[in-house]
């Protein structure tokens, strides 16, 4: 039994980060309706960023060194990394997004147009990364200490990325339920037509939902790089996972996506336990294409 | 097109000529240069295939590189036991049985829930396809096919045209109307008394079908396989690029798209470069030439005004060569001005 209970909570950790990469992802698709496939991308910036802040760092341009960072605590990557993914999202959607929006006749067209261009964005940031940094799968060491939960003994950097999912999604639920900030963003949820009959400046608050979707993609790749290793052709399999998770919990759910997140960790830790540890994509996927066929709308809508 | 031809006896002559040379191109060209083209009818044949279907419902579909590997591996498995056209054949039914499944599971998923389901797929069938190599300790798979370059050329060749032909007959038939109403609105289509599920799915079939043989015919060429080759979501990526890029609309628009498609892939060919060019090229399609690169050259192809463009050029020219030549006498006279003094 006990050996189970270890899958059942590694299964958590696991799904706490699934819902921790999906959180971003379902403001931008959720909110700005904007399907990002270079979402990963983003997420893998920030594990660069926190890896050349516990390396340190040599900056220089033409061979001449500007500025010299002395290894670091990565934690502080959060003030840098999140902040220029912010800046960069809020770009993308007000320059390359919104003339698609204006173009296109209906949301099917937009669709098709939006995932044609954030494929790109993620070929072309992809490349700038390779030609940058190589394809190396790269790690570090951090918070690597065994700690001792229920019985159960887990690594202290996952037990963090789990808490961070947790703090995030409460985080994001209080500002989404109590600012004024929040209501707007749920009101375009709903229906974007309807919310600026009552006044909300939906072009603003849209790009401001896709730059904070963004931002915290950068802070979750900080919080996944402590104990998974990464590379620069690695974001898409976070993309897809994200993907996956919002397409469970249901477009714009929130809370529904932490929910999502963990249900699908301990599926894929029991399912791999039971069956065969090399079919874990395979259970991700199996449940996730039997949720689109069945609930299309994702498992934490009200019908 | 027919008419178009009988219209153009101009360019039904140049498209035989070209067909002609084609076929007796492998006898003067070099391994490199066969090599090169048999990619380029892979890319038509495939890309045309994915318009057939998609680009006219505008379903957009990423499972290319899935059917592509069921007909790699369809051809691995069938070679030992058929004999190789047989195989081949096997491989496309192998193709349009799976298409079948799937296609009677999620073709009402529509706009982003497609795309993300059909990208899905290929990720699926490679894991399943690696963990049963790892079960039956069949992971890498070798062929030992003796077939030569010429006969792999012919049959892609025959191939895409066979693709391009179909795709024409069928754009001017009822079940090409009907696949561009449902591209339109799905709802009225039905309305209008179309089968939309029937014809969405043998579309969807066929076309499988297609990207199988192709897959299957590209693997004469392997040694060996394993299921990250035969299931490279890549394919996917570039298929329906050099579709997008020729522009739906035209039974020959993919083939456009994909002859520059393969030049740059051939140009870059290991680069780290490729991959941004590939992402700009997307980039560039959705906002500078939405319709493809098709329209426009049926735009500025008018071979009446042929002859006049010539005069206008001929003009041109001699004009330029009358002033080079004037510009030319001036400086003399001056050099010979300055010498004088």
């Amino acid at each position: 039994m006990s050996e189970y209970f270890e899958v059942f909570l590694s299964g958590l950790l696991l799904g706490g980060m699934y819902g921790l990469i999906a959180l971003g992802l379902n403001l931008q698709y959720g909110v700005a309706r904007i399907l990002n496939l270079s979402y990963g991308e983003f997420l893998i910036g920030g594990a660069f960023v926190a890896f050349f802040t516990i390396t340190g760092i040599t900056i220089s341009i033409f061979g001449v060194a500007i500025v010299a960072l002395p290894p670091l605590n990565p934690l502080l990557s959060l003030l840098l990394g999140p902040p220029i993914a912010f800046a960069m999202n809020w770009l993308i959607y007000q320059f390359l997004m919104v003339p698609l929006i204006r173009r296109a006749p209906d949301q099917d067209v937009l669709d098709a147009d939006v995932v044609l261009v954030t494929f790109g964005l993620l070929f072309v940031f992809q490349g700038l990364a390779l030609v940058q940094w190589s394809g190396d799968l790269r790690s570090y060491e951090f918070l690597a200490v065994p700690v001792k939960v229920a019985g159960a003994t887990v690594p202290l950097n996952r037990l963090l990325a789990f808490v961070g999912a947790c703090a995030l999604a409460i985080a994001l639920f209080l500002v989404l339920r109590h600012t004024r900030f929040g209501s707007a963003l749920r009101a375009i949820t709903i229906d974007p037509v309807a919310a600026s009959l009552v006044g909300v400046d939906v072009r603003k608050y849209s790009a401001l939902a896709f730059a904070v979707g963004g931002a915290l993609a950068a802070a979750s790749g900080m919080l996944v790089s402590t104990f998974n290793s990464f590379s620069a052709t690695t974001g898409v399999e976070y993309t897809l996972k994200a993907l996956i998770v919002v397409i469970l919990a249901g477009v714009g759910r929130v809370t529904g996506t932490l929910a999502a997140g963990l249900l699908l960790g301990v599926v894929e830790q029991l399912g791999g336990k039971l069956i065969d540890h090399s079919l874990t994509i395979a259970i991700n996927f199996g449940l996730f294409m039997l949720v689109l066929l069945l609930r299309p709308t994702g498992l934490f809508t009200r019908a | 097109m027919l008419e178009q031809l009988q219209r153009n006896p101009w360019l039904a002559a140049l498209l035989a000529l070209g067909t002609i040379a084609l076929v007796l191109l492998p006898r003067i060209a070099s391994d490199y240069v066969i090599s090169l083209f048999i990619s380029l009818y892979a890319y038509i044949a495939l890309a045309t295939a994915w318009s057939f279907f998609s680009g006219t419902t505008r379903y957009i579909s990423l499972a290319t590189a899935a059917f592509f590997g069921v007909g790699i591996y369809a051809l691995a498995i069938g070679h030992v036991y058929l004999h190789i056209s047989l195989a081949l054949l096997a491989a496309a039914l192998a193709g349009f049985l799976v298409a079948l499944v799937v296609g009677l599971s999620t073709l009402r998923l529509r706009g982003v829930y497609f795309v993300v389901f059909t990208f899905g797929l290929t990720e699926l069938l490679h894991q399943v396809i690696n963990w049963w190599g790892i079960k039956s300790g069949t992971m890498t798979r070798y062929m030992f096919i003796d077939v030569s370059n010429v006969s792999i050329y012919e049959t892609l060749l025959a191939t895409a045209l066979v693709a391009i032909l179909g795709s024409w007959y069928v754009s001017t038939t009822r079940l090409g109307y009907a696949l561009r109403a449902i591209g339109e609105d799905e709802t009225v289509a039905r309305h209008t008394g179309i089968n939309t599920t029937l014809i969405k799915i043998a579309c969807f079939a066929v076309s499988a079908a297609v990207m199988a043989f192709v897959g299957a015919a590209l693997a004469l060429r392997y040694s060996y396989i394993d299921a990250s080759i035969a299931f490279n979501n890549s394919w996917s990526f570039e298929v329906l690029i050099a579709a997008l890029l020729g522009g739906g609309g035209r039974a020959w628009g993919p083939a456009v798209g994909a002859i520059p498609l393969v030049l740059l892939k051939e140009y870059l060919a290991g680069s780290r470069y490729f991959s941004i060019a590939l992402g700009l090229c997307f980039v560039v399609i959705v906002y500078l030439i939405p319709g493809g690169i098709s329209p426009l050259l049926e735009r500025y192809y008018r071979p009446r005004d042929w002859p006049r463009a010539f005069e206008a050029g001929s003009q041109y020219v001699r004009r330029l060569g009358a002033d080079a030549a004037n510009w030319l006498k001036a400086g003399y006279a001056r050099l010979n001005g300055q010498r004088k003094m």
